[in-house]
């Protein structure tokens, strides 16, 4: 399992040809609380930097971009019931979808870890 | 290559160091650098003002004393009534009233409170048109009044069930005032003005104080264990909530009183067959609307889901018209409710209570409820 890292603040948790999808927990804390999450249908094929959901906080909404190209598998309708386990556990269980990877080439571009750290510091 | 930076540098309140101090996330904010949330965060600063009390930066307003040169602050009274829809002359010592300057077409060039503090008018206006309302009132007034802006002073809102009480620790007299009860007071010793008003809906009092004693304050007050500081954002729910109108948003130079639905805010006495009917820009357009109804109105409308409806959403009949007929003008979550909520125009033929109208966001059509305004009812102390 390998857990990748966008510049929009998306994690990608890979398993196989599946990746699972949310925001980081730097991404919560600087939407504040979060009210509302619109998730993309199931089926529904996304181009990488596609709007694929929305997230939005008393103030604002936000897109959240699909970090690569893929099949929409599965979404996580608990956000829909609670939205604002995006704040309280926004890198477990407030996933947003999951994809099933068209190219694994389009992996290449993410940030490690580590990376990603750097770029939020 | 770089932008070039055309921006000129933000001006910063009384209490900059203090939001700073308190973990404030700073935004640029009609030219001042204001908090827009603290640490709590947005969700629990709304809910701490409409249960206990916040404490609300608000020294970014203008503050503008008018004095009638005459000494008589009838004359001062009579002197702006030439500039807004409002009985001023009626607003008796120590008391304030909500007003509007209006421009030759019948909208809005802003909205103010004007209280009558004895010997003079005392006027806060809106920090992003506080330069302008300042040349319009030397522009019409000059030769009535003397014109100062009280640029030395901070504006403190205490807002929430809890600020009477706590207030009192610092001023016992602010007990007893009621709403839109205004004047000069000592708060911790220090010279004030005082009203019993403000911009949440709840009960609590917006208090001007010399900028050098601001931060004192505000520190004393922010001690109690009843009250939290409170930024932009939660002050934008707040009054949203309400059915208070931001200027800019909700009203503007091209909304009339009548089209806002603030008639309330408009006496008899400057209405047709008033005592002092007329006699204000754009009374030819307003007063008329009084009699006749306006083309269009703003309403208070609750999105039917979860998913809030924003400024600049625009509205429809039905779920598949083409044809636009208005706009929300603010929108947003609004936490004491648990639910969205928005304000917009729509034409008089939709603007009926229990009415549905829809809204496109993203792509898809929302129904929205058209529902009496305040969506949070006013806890002000008459």
């Amino acid at each position: 399992m390998t857990v990748l890292y966008t510049t929009d603040h998306e994690w990608l948790r890979i398993e196989g040809d599946t990746a699972t999808i949310g925001v980081t927990d730097y991404a919560q804390s600087q939407l504040g609380d979060v009210v509302f999450v619109e998730l993309p249908k199931v089926g529904r094929q996304l181009k990488k930097a596609e709007a694929a959901a929305v997230v939005e906080s008393v103030k604002a909404a936000s897109d959240v971009y699909a970090p690569i190209t893929g099949e929409v598998l599965e979404v996580n309708e608990a956000l829909s019931a609670e939205p604002a386990l995006v704040n309280s556990d926004a890198d477990g269980k407030a996933w947003f979808f999951k994809l099933k990877i068209s190219d694994k080439s389009e992996l290449g571009g993410l940030m490690d870890e580590a990376a990603y750290k750097a770029h939020t510091a | 290559m770089l932008a070039r930076d055309t921006e000129t540098p933000l001006l910063k309140t009384p209490l900059h160091a203090l939001h700073l101090a308190r973990g404030g996330k700073m935004v640029p904010f009609a030219g001042y650098d204001m908090p827009v949330q603290y640490a709590a965060g947005v969700l629990k600063e709304h809910l701490h003002t409409r249960t206990k009390a916040g404490l609300f930066d608000v020294s970014h307003m203008g503050q503008i004393a008018l004095r009638p040169k005459s000494g008589k602050v009838e004359d001062a009274a009579l002197a702006l009534e030439r500039l807004v829809p409002q009985d001023i002359l009626a607003v008796a010592p120590g008391r304030q009233r909500y007003a509007q300057f209006t421009n030759t077409a019948g909208g809005l060039l802003d909205d103010l409170m004007v209280a009558n503090f004895g010997d003079h008018l005392f006027l806060v206006v809106n920090a992003a048109c506080k330069i302008e309302d300042e040349a319009h009132l030397r522009k019409h007034l000059s030769e009535i009044c003397t014109i100062e802006v009280l640029a030395d002073r901070a504006l403190i809102a205490l807002q929430g069930p809890k600020a009477a009480s706590v207030l009192a620790k610092f001023c016992p007299e602010a007990s007893a005032m009621k709403f839109m009860d205004a004047g000069p007071h000592r708060v911790d010793g220090v010279a004030c003005f005082v009203s019993r008003s403000g911009y949440t809906g709840e009960d609590g009092f917006e208090i001007s104080i010399p900028a050098d004693q601001a931060e004192a304050l505000a520190a004393k007050l922010l001690d109690d264990a009843d009250v939290m500081p409170i930024g932009l954002g939660a002050r934008d729910s707040l009054r949203l909530e309400a059915g208070l109108c931001l200027y800019g948003h909700d009203i503007d130079t091209t909304t009339t009183p009548v089209e806002a639905a603030l008639e309330w805010s408009v006496q008899k006495s400057r209405r047709t067959g008033g005592a002092r009917a007329g006699g204000f820009p754009g009374a030819d357009v307003i007063l008329p609307q009084f009699a006749h109804g306006a083309a269009r109105r703003r309403v208070g409308l609750k999105p039917e889901g979860r998913a809030p409806v924003r400024e600049g959403a625009a509205l429809f009949a039905d779920a598949t018209s083409a044809e636009q007929i208005g706009s929300v003008t603010s929108g947003g979550f609004g936490p004491s409710l648990n639910a969205p909520v928005a304000m917009g125009y729509l034409p008089a033929s939709h603007a009926t209570i229990g009415g549905t109208v829809f809204a496109e966001v993203r792509g898809q059509r929302l129904p929205l409820r058209v529902s009496p305004m305040p969506f949070v009812p006013h806890g002000y102390k008459r």
